[in-house]
């Protein structure tokens, strides 16, 4: 006995944490309009023995998709997927505070002919406001049963769970519809019938949200509200430096400790070198970054759970909108922070074709966490740690300015799209602003675990092998017996670097910065194991000092900076040219991507390089 | 949940009261929504007016709504924060030109 299910419902109305709550998911849950932008499906067993296939969907105001996420929703519902029939089930989740939009959407689903219950969730804050509804008065004029809901806290789950059990036994039952794209005059004369409803069965809070107000009093402030998201994002950056310090240290210890461990328990040799030089301090170098990045996603995840995102967007508006990006851009672009790959997911919220490929072409710009082991390194290694101005830290000021040309350059990057290529076409925008909410810190922790398990399945999946590979290319062959210089000089990684480099000269990088950049390609934040490796091969008495020492020696300031400016713009993540191509369709956007961020990011290196060579670097 | 005082004044001074689109209304006006019109979208938009009219609709812009402007962006008074009945909504003024509103009379 299976049935097929379907979450349907508004943006932010907890769709996503009902169907974490029903099926154990862990699908992304934050406080804004458009987190979901796939469906997603999942499996639970009712209490009557009956399995559910749970179906997640993006949240949408109308079945009338005009996006491609709000098409995936409409086509699941009406059942227009190849090979899929239109599920059992609606559930559709309400957020019980704002029932407005969704009383109009419920009318809309009942034409689809399916059998339906409506969630009416969040109803701890209905009851924390005093609103009161007349549950079951509304469910009869409705024709479907009501359960209320906490989704973030699994209350009514099981009440629900009876209900979608009942619906689905007479499901067979229920009468086909036909649903047809509603017009103006049925659009005003559904939100007329809303209103009645509303004003029948729901009386209205007795202690208001006020906490909303008040803040965006603040928050969106034509003034201080910028300067407060500068402040923030400012805050943040300095943080990832300084927060992070600590941590990092531990780690680095121990990683030291395991290499001075393995240096003493086995004999000199091949398998030594292998398991210190290569596993051992290719993996360490970048597992050090983990707490950086940790404390970037946590000041993420706690604006995003505040409700603090759509605001940001608001603000930010006319200035994107000013580079020829669309409103909706700002979250993706947002997202991109932590890795691009979501990012260009999330551009599905935006409804312009147009649009949504200049934001994909630009979304990895903006300064992936993957972009964080490269830029900690050489700024440890080339700026000094002192403090500016008495108050903030020079190296998270030196961060602050390669996270800001990030970002400037995709601003830049989209006015030149906008401008010569795609003219004209600005579309409309129209933005929830959710109520506030105070950030759950389960929530958050569930969260930073999540980044925590992705992040060393990384190091284990992608770095650990490609160190081996590395660690190969560095030692293999050997140098012939009496040959002068160090051996590496005569391996494949050596040959090869000094092969490419004079391509890369004019821009300062030296054999071992391009020996990094390869195997950089399959993810950023190998480029600095690999350096790691590179260095400790090469070198294997100079074991006591940190890679970011041994840089300072090695490199020129120029170089080093030219290799900060590289990686702002460097093409290089495999996984993010195989998503812009899945989500483009075609080779095409990828290749223009690939091409036009190289071309930068050698420019801006050359720009970089022979300036500070100039001034003496 | 419609502010009943706010719509009842308005209604008793229809003579006196000021009707305004939406896209002109500036921080600390409100009222109520007495047309939504299919406008031809501002300058080179390549959406019909049709469709815009439709999203507003969509969105909870429709006659007898209540509107109040909450805030405005920092460069050109763009975009507006507006509270839509419950609902708070960002949206650029060029696109909440098609929605009049008869202004509620200010407060004393
Ligand atoms: N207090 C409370 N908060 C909730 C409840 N359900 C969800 N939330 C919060 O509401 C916000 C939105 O939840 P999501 O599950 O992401 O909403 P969604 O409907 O999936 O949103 P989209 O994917 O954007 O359509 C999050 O901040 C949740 O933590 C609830 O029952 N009570
Ligand atoms: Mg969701």
């Amino acid at each position: 006995m299976t049935a097929r299910v379907a979450l349907v419902g508004n943006p932010n109305s907890g769709k996503t944490a009902l169907f974490n709550a029903l099926t154990g998911s862990r699908q992304k849950v934050a406080n804004y309009a458009g987190v979901t932008v796939e469906r997603k499906e999942g499996t639970i067993v009712t209490p009557g023995g009956r399995t559910l296939a749970v179906l997640d969907l993006p949240g949408t105001y109308s079945l009338r998709a005009r996006s491609p996420d709000e098409e995936v929703t409409r086509d699941a519902v009406l059942g227009r997927l190849a090979g899929e029939d239109s599920p059992d089930v609606l559930v559709c989740v309400a957020d019980a505070t704002n029932l407005r939009l969704v009383l109009r959407l419920i009318l809309e689903l009942k034409a689809v002919g399916r059998p339906m219950v409506l969630a009416l969730n969040m109803y701890d804050i209905a009851q924390r406001q005093g609103l009161r509804i007349d549950v079951d008065g509304l469910a009869g004029e409705l024709g479907c049963p009501i359960v209320t809901t906490v989704a973030t806290r699994r209350r009514g789950i099981d009440e629900l769970l009876s209900k979608v059990d009942e619906l689905a036994a007479r499901s067979r039952f229920a009468p086909a519809g036909g649903w047809t794209p509603p017009d103006a005059a049925q659009v005003r004369l559904a939100h007329r019938e809303a209103q009645r409803l509303l004003k029948t069965y729901v009386k209205p809070p007795e202690r208001p949200d006020t906490l909303t107000g008040r803040v965006d009093a603040v928050l969106l402030h034509p003034v201080l509200g910028l300067a407060i998201l500068f402040a923030l994002l400012f805050t943040m950056f300095q943080a990832v430096f300084t927060w992070a310090g600590p941590a990092q240290d531990l780690i680095e210890a121990s990683f030291t400790a395991l290499g001075e461990l393995a240096r003493a328990a086995l004999p000199a040799g091949l398998f030594r070198s292998f398991l210190i030089d290569g596993a051992i301090s290719g993996v360490g170098s970048v597992l050090v970054f983990l707490p950086q990045i940790l404390v970037l996603f946590l000041f993420i995840l706690l604006l995003e759970d505040f409700g603090y995102m759509a605001r940001a967007a608001f603000l930010m508006d006319r200035i994107m909108g000013g580079a020829g990006l669309h409103g909706r851009a700002f979250i993706p672009l947002l997202s991109s922070f932590a890795c691009a790959i979501p990012g260009i997911m999330s551009a599905r919220v935006i409804d312009n074709k147009r649009d949504r490929l200049t934001t994909i072409l630009v979304a990895p710009l903006m300064t992936c966490s993957a972009r964080i082991p490269v830029y900690a390194l050489i700024i440890s290694a080339f700026i000094p740690e002192r403090a500016v101005w008495g108050m903030f830290n020079l190296q998270g000021l030196v961060m602050f300015g390669l996270y800001a040309a990030g970002i400037l350059s995709a601003l830049a990057v989209s006015l030149v799209i906008r401008k010569v290529f795609w003219r004209g076409a600005v579309d409309p925008f129209l933005m929830e602003l959710p109520a506030y909410k105070i950030p759950d810190p389960a929530n958050v922790a569930r969260n930073l675990l999540q980044r925590v398990m992705i992040f060393v399945t990384r190091a284990g999946r992608i770095i650990f092998p490609l160190m081996i590979a590395v660690w190969l290319l560095c030692t293999f062959p050997g140098p012939p017996p009496g040959a002068a210089g160090p051996a590496i000089d005569y391996s494949f990684a050596g040959m090869l670097g000094h092969a490419l480099q004079p391509l890369l000269a004019p821009i300062g990088f030296n054999w071992q910065m391009t020996v990094a950049l390869i195997p950089g390609f399959a993810a950023r934040e190998v480029a600095v194991a690999a350096l790691g490796t590179v260095y400790a091969v090469a070198d294997p008495g100079a074991d006591g000092a940190t890679l970011a020492s041994l840089l300072s020696r090695q490199w020129s300031f120029a170089a080093g900076l030219a290799f900060l400016a590289w990686y702002i713009f460097a093409p290089q993540c495999a996984s993010t040219i195989a998503v812009v191509r899945r989500e483009t369709n075609s080779w095409r956007w990828p290749i223009v991507m690939l091409a036009y961020m190289t071309a930068l990011a050698y420019l801006a290196a050359f720009i970089v390089y022979q300036t500070a060579h100039a001034l003496g670097g | 949940m419609n502010d009943p005082s706010a719509s009842t004044s308005a209604e008793a001074d229809f003579g006196a009261v000021a009707v305004l689109p939406l896209g002109e209304m500036r921080v600390g006006q409100a009222g109520v929504i007495v047309e939504v019109t299919a406008q031809a979208p501002g300058g080179d938009q390549n959406l019909s007016a049709e469709e815009l009219h439709q999203r507003l609709l969509e969105f909870g812009f429709v006659e007898g709504a209540h509107v109040a402007v909450l805030h405005e962006g920092a460069i050109r008074r763009d975009p507006i924060a507006v509270k839509l009945d419950d609902m708070r909504v960002g949206v650029r003024r060029r696109d909440a030109r098609g929605v009049t509103v008869l202004l509620d009379k200010p407060r004393p």
